[in-house]
């Protein structure tokens, strides 16, 4: 938890405060559901290539992804977060592509390795150059594949873009 | 722009009673992108059809644009779990071909690397087959061991997964004293480890309901499938390429292939789990018999050397130097075509060269072991519930880069 200030609310993020004993929180909207968010990115167990076999080692035990509230889940209908784990190929871009349009808003899509990020080494016939030529790209994460502490900070540099959010929680504003 | 598409799945009029599935390309169970159209009959598989192809990077026809030295970075990426025994598999055919002679101890190391590679794919299989059927702790087990072995090889060679260690008549880096403390203490500990996993599911009764008799494959079956690997000697086959068709160092290393009876899920299962113990016997043999000596042999090509002075080479790239040398000094390529098996920890991985003396191969197929595991899906999953495909997928242990290359 935050640190408690002199009108007894216990500030928990920029613009987020709790009220103890109350269960309450006040701040803007904007800011209460951007911390809520940050603090659940549910990514959709997705695996393409051999990023994935990283981006499980970061589910693992040693890193646990859990702890920030990052939890896999099977279904893209429950999930947020689509982490392009690997090489994209011209037959699997559709489904991929696909898998994201099921997902409900807000998503964001993470582009995990360099093959998903400009194609990699496999410049050839059968593979999509990039995870952006086809899916709105939020974070690029380098490497070939990236250390699983590579993708804990991808995940950082997505919530930091998700509290910079404004306004986006509803149809109405 | 990609679009979206839909998928039809014909259904055969006029029959109510059956009805067809389509599983994956999108599903947390098939160890990757692997798809299958299933046929069902209530929830019992009547057709079982495997379809690949969703993670085709081209591999083969890459290869042939590149060199001998620039296509090993690529076996890293085909069977991504342990791409040590794809460096190692793809250098032995290579040496074979260019006629390179490796130093003793760069045999050595190569065994090690290769073992460690076993451990740690075999450490991955287990944890995805016992998370497939429900088993979560494994998971959480077998990545905690794994980790040890991944640092190593990021201590050995820079890089967790995409190693490329091995290069063309050697290996890229000698061993530090640290890594070989730090290996030590793993082979120490391990065969406790093993243990920890077998007291977790080995007689567990969900572990034993959904694993013994399900996907029985006979040994003739699995011998006219074409399996290798534990997928084979579950079965009672007494087949492996260390054994029969030593490469490396490993017929000056003692070791057993163990072998299953009933060729169910169970003892495909068995057989993985004595095979660790096996590798960890071979890793304590090669770090006491380590022989002393040089890394890489003098004949071996070097991706960046130097034109020596006054000789005047023709070369469009940097990369192409080496191998100019390479020709200069041996001048001749062989002609002429090369298959070399190694045991991977899938099963039988063989690298197939046509080369027409030219610097670039002019063909490479890969035998790779997922791909034909992947084609007896068809007969093992026959008859089965849908719920034991997906412990048939996984004793399979298929790895989706390696067989759709």
């Amino acid at each position: 938890m935050g640190q408690m200030n002199n009108s007894g609310l216990v500030k928990i993020q920029d613009g987020v405060r709790f009220i103890p004993g109350a269960s309450a929180l006040v701040g803007p909207l904007n800011k209460i559901i951007n911390w809520g968010r940050t603090g659940s990115i549910w990514p959709v167990t997705f695996g393409l290539a051999c990023c994935a076999i990283e981006m499980m080692v970061a589910g693992a035990s040693t890193n646990d992804l859990d702890r920030f509230g990052v939890i896999f889940r099977a279904s893209p209908r429950q999930a947020d977060c689509l982490i392009l784990a690997g090489t994209i190929s011209k037959k699997m871009a559709p489904v991929v592509r696909r898998v994201y349009d099921q997902m409900p808003e807000p998503r964001y899509v993470l582009a995990m390795g360099s093959c998903a990020c400009s194609g990699g080494v496999f410049d050839t016939y059968a593979v999509v150059q990039g995870g952006d030529e086809f899916l709105p790209v939020d974070v690029y994460i380098p490497g070939c594949p990236p250390r699983p502490e590579a993708l804990l900070e991808g995940l950082i540099k997505l919530q930091e873009k998700i509290n910079r959010e404004q306004g986006r929680w509803s149809q109405l504003v | 722009m990609i679009k979206a598409t839909t998928v039809d799945i014909p259904v055969s009029a006029g029959n109510e009673d059956h009805y067809r599935l389509r599983m994956g390309p999108q599903h947390p169970a098939t160890h990757g992108v692997l798809r299958v159209d299933l046929d069902l009959d209530g929830e019992t598989i009547m057709e079982c059809e495997p379809h690949v192809g969703y993670l085709h990077r081209g591999f083969e026809k890459l290869a042939e644009h590149r060199t001998y030295v620039q296509n090993l970075v690529l076996t890293d990426r085909l069977d991504y779990i342990a791409a040590m025994a794809n460096n190692v598999g793809y250098c032995e055919a290579v040496e074979k071909l260019l006629k390179i002679e490796v130093p003793l101890r760069a045999k050595y190391l190569r065994t090690m690397v290769c073992e460690m590679a076993r451990i740690s794919s075999h450490l991955l299989w287990l944890a995805t087959h016992a998370l497939d059927i429900g088993a979560m702790t494994v998971f959480l087990y077998c990545f905690r061991e794994r980790e040890e072995l991944l640092e190593l090889f990021a201590e050995l060679c820079g890089a967790r997964l995409t190693t490329t260690y091995t290069r063309l008549g050697g290996v890229r880096q000698d061993v530090t004293h640290s890594i070989m403390m730090k290996l030590v203490r793993f082979v120490d500990a391990f065969p406790a480890n093993i243990e920890e996993y077998e007291t977790l599911i080995d007689t567990n009764r969900i572990w034993l309901k959904r694993t013994v008799n399900v996907g029985t494959v006979s040994a003739r079956d699995a011998v006219s499938l074409c399996l290798t690997g534990a997928s084979l000697r579950g079965s009672g086959v007494d087949y492996d390429v260390r054994k029969h068709f030593p490469y490396a160092a490993y017929d000056l290393v003692d070791f057993e292939i163990p072998r299953g009876e009933t060729g169910d899920t169970y003892a495909r299962y068995r057989c993985r789990m004595e095979e660790m113990r096996q590798s960890n016997h071979i890793l304590r043999q090669c770090i006491e018999q380590m022989p002393p000596g040089p890394i890489i042999g003098d004949d071996a090509p070097d991706l960046v050397m130097p034109n020596k002075p006054g000789r005047k080479v023709e070369v469009d790239t940097p990369a192409r130097q080496g191998l100019i040398k390479l020709v200069e000094d041996r001048d001749i390529f062989m002609e002429g075509d090369v298959y070399v098996p190694t045991e991977v920890p899938k099963g039988e991985l063989g690298f197939y060269f046509i080369s027409d003396g030219n610097g670039s191969p002019y063909r490479m197929h890969i035998r790779s072991p997922s791909f034909i595991h992947i084609g007896a899906l068809k007969t093992l999953a026959k008859g089965a519930m849908v719920a034991d495909l997906i412990a048939i997928i996984g004793t399979l242990d298929v790895v989706l880069g390696e067989c759709d290359r």
